[in-house]
């Protein structure tokens, strides 16, 4: 490699100047912010000290919606991950029709999130929705055959309405479109899989639960770091879904930090505040984020 | 055992598709018809007027033309600058190297809310505010982090004695980075735009945040327009977000391999 002083500038000057002004410029000048009562249209502002933390820490809305992220966090760190895996473990061998059937999980995760929260929307839908149809026509089919059961009640479930169901109907949309994309993450990383191992494994009379627990699923381990960081980096971001489908109601049950934030910086024209719940946001995702460059500097020095 | 498998893994494969196959059922169909009859019923007529009606009254037509004009742009700025800065990470040794390389790693990280505030008022200031101009400077901006990550670990596999040759011959560095790097690059150009064309063509947050202007909005945010105009009038709505979804769908079926190739890339070389 030259040493140069000017060439190196020459080719960055541009990308890393937009990098600056776009990037890293706002997330300190949003820190600064934090500590001000900016409203968004006023051209002046005060320097108003921790208030807004203050403020926040004693807003329930803040612990339901950093209570609804754990909760976001906590589903997708498990299900998409484990089904994500199983589904990469039971493709990567010879399926007939495999292409389909990949095809079918990654569709998805083509999808806008706003496509996917209307079209859940519309799932959900307590009336003419598809689970809710599906589970008249189900009980009306056993109402028929004799059983004591009430169609109508399958129109009463609000998945969307009820402040009970909301989130986790929510997340239920968000996983649908996540799984596939765990476990193109695994596929590739089965590839990398040593399988003299596994022969060895085999021939020393291991299960194919052993050969999995201790052979296969450690040689994954980089594989699974990156998942689990970028999962969890995703479900920090949630913002469409819930958006789209709830703007965080009823009642604030199916409310999440960025849907929280983006609400009061952009209705409520509070964007100190605003700034101190993204803050806040983007402590929780220093720690995740700290994760993946350990592991991009690990890579650096082998 | 291995049957069992194959007959879940083809169950939740169903699964899996039955809300699209659900929804395109339910977008052929009227409001009257589903209301009336239950989505389980044997429709009444089939018909495409629902997608007629979202293409023209709701102007999906409109907004796909802007996604697409917000989309393009972006996508060439990102892959031209990220080319650069990659370029410049792996062929010049020089002080802040490794610095500036793991700033874009963690930048392509960050959560949203931390720049929405300052971006939006700077474009305001710029006077870029409600313009195709801060989207298209914005995605490019962010997704450098992106890019120029991916990039830099392509051409690092690069044997060094490519560039020494060009060197000698006495060619600039530009030379050599159009002559040599483009080139070498190019594989990874066509991984990175499949990905990024989904990323910033499905965008929704951004377009809230820098764009007010009806006649402006991508397909995602004029979505929700179009949920506000036609309220519960179900079939419509899910017709529209099914137009919108057609060009990531074609692109993704007709660059599948680029698409997986563009995921793994960003996630298992890192």
């Amino acid at each position: 490699m030259p040493h140069h002083r000017l060439a190196p500038l020459s080719f960055l000057l541009l990308p890393l100047g937009l990098y600056l002004v776009w990037v890293i410029y706002p997330t300190f000048a949003t820190m600064v912010l934090a500590f001000t009562n900016w409203d968004g249209i006023s051209p002046s502002y005060d320097w108003v000290g921790f208030t807004n933390f203050e403020r926040l820490f004693g807003d329930r809305v803040f612990w339901r919606s950093l209570a609804n992220n754990v909760r976001w966090v906590a589903v997708f760190v498990t299900i998409p991950l484990a089904l994500g895996l199983s589904l990469a473990l039971a493709l990567n061998r010879n399926v007939r029709f495999d292409r389909f059937l990949k095809i079918a999980y990654y569709l998805p995760m083509v999808l806008a999130f706003v496509v996917i929260g209307l079209v859940w929307a519309w799932i959900y839908h307590p009336r003419q929705g598809l689970i809710n149809s599906t589970l008249f026509s189900l009980l009306s089919v056993a109402q028929s055959l004799g059983f004591d059961v009430n169609p109508a009640a399958a129109r009463r479930i609000g998945w969307l309405g009820d402040p009970n169901l909301a989130m986790w109907s929510i997340i239920a949309a968000a996983t649908w479109q996540h799984v596939g994309y765990v476990m193109i993450l695994y596929l590739a990383g089965l590839k990398t899989v040593n399988t003299e191992l596994l022969d060895a494994g085999q021939v020393d009379g291991a299960s194919p639960w052993q050969l999995f627990r201790y052979v296969t699923f450690p040689q994954l381990a980089p594989v699974t770091t990156i998942v689990l960081v970028i999962t969890v980096i995703q479900s920090l971001r949630a913002f469409d879904l819930v958006y789209v489908m709830t703007r965080g109601g009823p009642f604030n049950s199916s409310n999440v930090l960025a849907n929280f934030m983006y609400i009061e910086a952009f209705m409520n024209y509070n964007m100190g505040y605003g700034a101190a719940i993204a803050v806040v946001l983007f402590l929780i995702s220093v720690g995740f984020i700290a994760i993946y460059l350990y592991r991009v500097v690990q890579q650096e020095e082998r | 055992m291995r049957r069992l498998v194959l007959i879940l893994v083809w169950a939740g494969a169903l699964l899996w598709l039955f809300p699209i196959a659900g929804a395109f059922v339910t977008s052929l169909r009227t409001q009257q018809d589903i209301s009336a009859n239950g989505f389980w019923s044997v429709p009444r007529e089939i018909s495409f007027d629902n997608y007629s009606q979202a293409w023209e009254r709701g102007r999906v037509n409109r907004y796909l033309v802007n996604s697409f004009i917000i989309t393009i742009p972006s996508i060439i700025g990102m892959l031209t600058l990220s080319s650069m800065s990659a370029y410049a990470l792996v062929r010049f040794r020089f002080r802040l190297n490794r610095f500036l390389y793991f700033m874009f790693v963690a930048g392509m990280l960050l959560p949203f809310q931390i720049l929405m505030l300052p971006v939006f008022q700077l474009s305001n200031r710029l006077g870029l505010y409600d313009t195709h101009l801060a989207l298209i400077l914005f995605h490019t901006a962010f997704q450098l982090g992106f890019c120029t990550f991916v990039l830099r670990n392509f051409l690092r596999t690069v044997p060094v004695s490519l560039f020494e040759s060009a060197v000698i011959d006495g060619a600039s560095e530009w030379t050599i980075y159009r002559r040599i790097g483009l080139p070498l690059i190019l594989p990874a150009f066509a991984a990175l735009a499949t990905l990024e064309f989904t990323w910033v063509f499905n965008d929704y947050l951004w377009a809230l945040v820098l764009l007010s202007s009806d006649r402006l909005k991508p397909v995602t945010a004029g979505l929700s327009t179009l949920m506000g105009q036609f309220v519960n009038d179900w079939p419509l709505i899910v017709s529209g977000s099914l137009l919108a979804a057609v060009p990531t769908l074609l692109v993704f079926f007709a660059l599948q391999r680029y698409f997986i190739e563009g995921l793994t890339m960003g996630a298992t070389k890192g």
